[in-house]
């Protein structure tokens, strides 16, 4: 092994957990096997750190939201008992997209594939009896991303908890949503000065707080390969740092709260490459093209879940197994949070016991596996480093597309792929060409297309959203709405608007304001859609 | 051979739901079988889909539905033709659970897609519901 002093003064320095760093029987190992570059070391390829998972265990993070706030709460605080370290927020539909409860948009979605939010109330009762100052939460959300990060913030002062103490992190990558989630409100260019402005007054009140999640995963979900995931997430990453430089910030000060989430598919190998070639790419672009001297401000740190997408409604029982390699994938690669999902998502919302099996998988893999004995194990095996690089020269074929469509610009790139239906075309015709392996039985999925014995015996129990959920959280609604101050309000929301015709005031303030006075989500959207207008996609197949 | 009139299909997403992956492969599917594929795309209303359907003289609506509001949106689909007077079959695809499936079909829903149905399935629904 070619350990080396600069490693060894990292390694001897970390704080390690206390366990003990041997095989199951009993046979100790080093930390870290193989070449240089070592983990903990640029361009990051093997590791952030030079003790990976031996000084911490990646956060166990579940994503869970549905029905009333209430109803979520009780959620949180049994994974909380069961063990997870982290909170994950799903929201429901009209909430994503900037609509109430009670809008005519909400009708059969609210609380359904997520937690309803309308106004603070709704998140004070969301976060109820829970140590926000001890817990990171993340919250997946976008279009309205603002608004909800300006809740959390009240959230926590009202509780006791200054908002530099919050530590989390909010999706708000708006440029996928174009891309492949579909999740938007306002026109590209106006989302990202929302987006530019958090960064900006995360960074300068909220260190604990990571801006941007940077994310593909739903990429992948709408179908992309693997390498297109890759490159059309760190495409997304480059223009939020450009479109950040352009408005005057400092590289080495945002971009170590810059963070990503990708997705744990099925091939084992392809993924680990994926994760591997992630880290390199980000820390040779940060440094080389964008001019970070820290290298904290290089480092790919990412969050990782299990592909939705892979779960079968057929034999549900067998995507336990596919959860669990998947898991071990994002271990393997390194990941800094996982969620695992569980085996009945095809079908519905998790039960509470399929969302304990699947965190009890991650357990499983992190406590009994071994895999955390040593940092990047599978570095230096010679089809995992070609893999690595492999992803790497994949991903750089498609930067140089997006490049040379902005004219050098990749944040114009981006746009103007997203203007000329690139990314959804590129994406569309991964997803079909999938398909048609799959439907012409050249590629085999268990349980779908073979091995489809016991099919008809599925008896799995889900999960159902009360119907009475609707009514429930429009009568919360219209309590609030009766309770508040409403001169107070439309105050808020006029210097909100204000502010959104002012590209020179941050948006931030003006919000936190706003939503101290119970304005509802879609009143606030309303104001900044008055300005900013909407986007309507094109119509692709 | 005889020339089978070509089918007319309005594909889109009622609501707020953004999946895509599903409508957009089977609308391929579709057009591969040489049907003549409407995709109006997302965030489509009853209205919009009903005005659409009228227009493009469709013989067949396919909504996709992920987000568990099936229940309440295929109904509201099937009330808006009803009142327009409109007679043909609508078709749901994406995430049903097969306890809901006998409660669409009796509403009046002809054909519904799980995840994972083959391309013949696909086909043979729309052709079955717009034949019956």
């Amino acid at each position: 092994m070619s350990e080396q002093p600069r490693w060894r003064e990292h390694y001897d320095a970390t704080h390690l957990r206390d366990v003990p760093f041997e095989t199951m029987s009993g046979v100790p190992v080093d930390p870290v096997h193989g070449d240089e570059p070592l983990p903990g070391q640029y361009p990051f390829t093997r590791g952030l750190h030079a003790a990976g998972y031996r000084s911490r265990l990646w956060t166990m993070r579940m994503f869970a939201g549905f029905g009333t706030a209430e109803d979520t709460n009780a959620r949180f605080k049994e994974i909380l008992r069961n063990g997870g370290t982290g909170l994950s927020t799903a929201f429901d539909m009209p909430t994503l997209m900037g609509y109430d409860s009670d809008s005519p948009w909400a009708l059969g979605e609210v609380g359904r594939a997520g937690v309803a939010v309308d106004t603070l109330r709704d998140m004070e009762d969301l976060y109820a009896d829970i140590d926000l100052s001890s817990v990171s939460t993340s919250m997946t959300i976008n279009g309205p991303a603002a608004a909800v990060l300006a809740m959390y913030i009240a959230v926590g002062e009202k509780s006791g908890v200054a908002r530099a103490d919050l530590a989390g992190t909010i999706q708000n990558d708006i440029l996928k949503e174009y891309q492949a989630q579909k999740e938007y409100i306002y026109p590209p260019r106006p989302s990202m000065r929302i987006v530019t402005d958090m960064i900006h007054y995360t960074s300068a009140e909220m260190p604990k707080w990571h801006p941007v999640s940077i994310s593909g995963y739903h990429i992948r979900e709408a179908g992309s390969t693997a390498a297109q995931e890759l490159a059309f997430t760190l495409a997304n990453g480059f223009a939020y740092v450009e479109a950040a430089l352009a408005g005057g910030q400092d590289v080495d000060q945002f971009g170590r709260r810059l963070s990503f989430f990708f997705n744990a598919h099925s091939d084992f190998f392809e993924e680990i490459g994926k994760y591997r070639a992630a880290r390199r790419i980000w820390a040779r672009w940060m440094k080389g093209r964008y001019g970070a001297t820290d290298e904290r401000a290089m480092m790919c740190r990412f969050h990782t879940q299990t592909a939705g997408v892979s779960l079968t409604a057929q034999q549900p029982e067998n995507n336990i197994a596919r959860v669990a390699i998947q898991a071990l994938s994002a271990a393997l690669g390194g990941t800094q949070s996982l969620h695992t999902d569980s085996f009945d998502e095809a079908l519905a919302l998790p039960t509470e016991k399929a969302a304990r099996i699947a965190l009890r998988t991650q357990q499983i893999v992190a406590h009994e596996t071994g895999v955390t004995n040593v940092v990047d194990p599978l570095g230096g095996a010679p089809y995992v480093e070609w893999m690595t690089d492999e992803m790497e020269r994949q991903a750089e074929v498609i930067f140089a597309h997006l490049d040379e469509l902005g004219n050098g610009s990749i944040l114009e790139g981006v746009y103007a792929g997203i203007d000329n239906g690139y990314f959804v075309g590129e994406i569309a015709d991964s997803a079909y060409r999938f398909e048609r392996e799959v439907n012409a039985g050249r590629r085999i999925i268990v349980g779908v297309n073979d091995f489809v014995e016991g099919n008809e015996d599925d008896q799995t129990n889900l999960l159902r959203i009360d119907s009475t959920t609707e009514e429930l959280q429009r009568k919360r609604l219209e309590t609030v709405k009766h309770e508040r101050d409403s001169v107070a309000v439309e105050a808020a929301l006029a210097s909100l608007r204000r502010a959104a015709e002012d590209a020179s005031v941050n948006l931030m303030p003006p919000l936190i304001d706003a939503v101290k006075t119970y304005a509802t989500e879609e009143e606030i959207s309303n104001a900044m859609r008055d300005v900013f207008g909407t986007y309507v996609e094109q119509a692709i197949v | 051979m005889s020339a089978e009139p070509v089918i007319r299909i309005v594909l889109a997403k009622l609501g707020l739901d953004g999946h895509d992956r599903g409508i957009k492969v089977v609308a391929r599917i579709l057009r591969d079988a040489g049907m003549e594929v409407i995709y109006l795309g997302l965030r489509q209303t009853t209205a919009s889909i009903i005005a659409a359907a009228e227009e493009e003289d469709a013989d067949a609506i396919g909504l996709s539905m992920h987000n568990a509001g099936h229940l309440a949106l295929a109904p509201a689909m099937l009330a808006a033709l009803d009142e327009a007077d409109l007679d043909i079959p609508l078709i749901i695809g994406g995430i049903v659970p097969d306890q809901d499936v006998p409660i669409l079909e009796a509403a009046g829903v002809a054909a519904i897609l799980g995840p994972g149905a083959p391309a013949e399935e696909v086909v043979a629904a729309v052709r079955n519901a717009v034949s019956a």
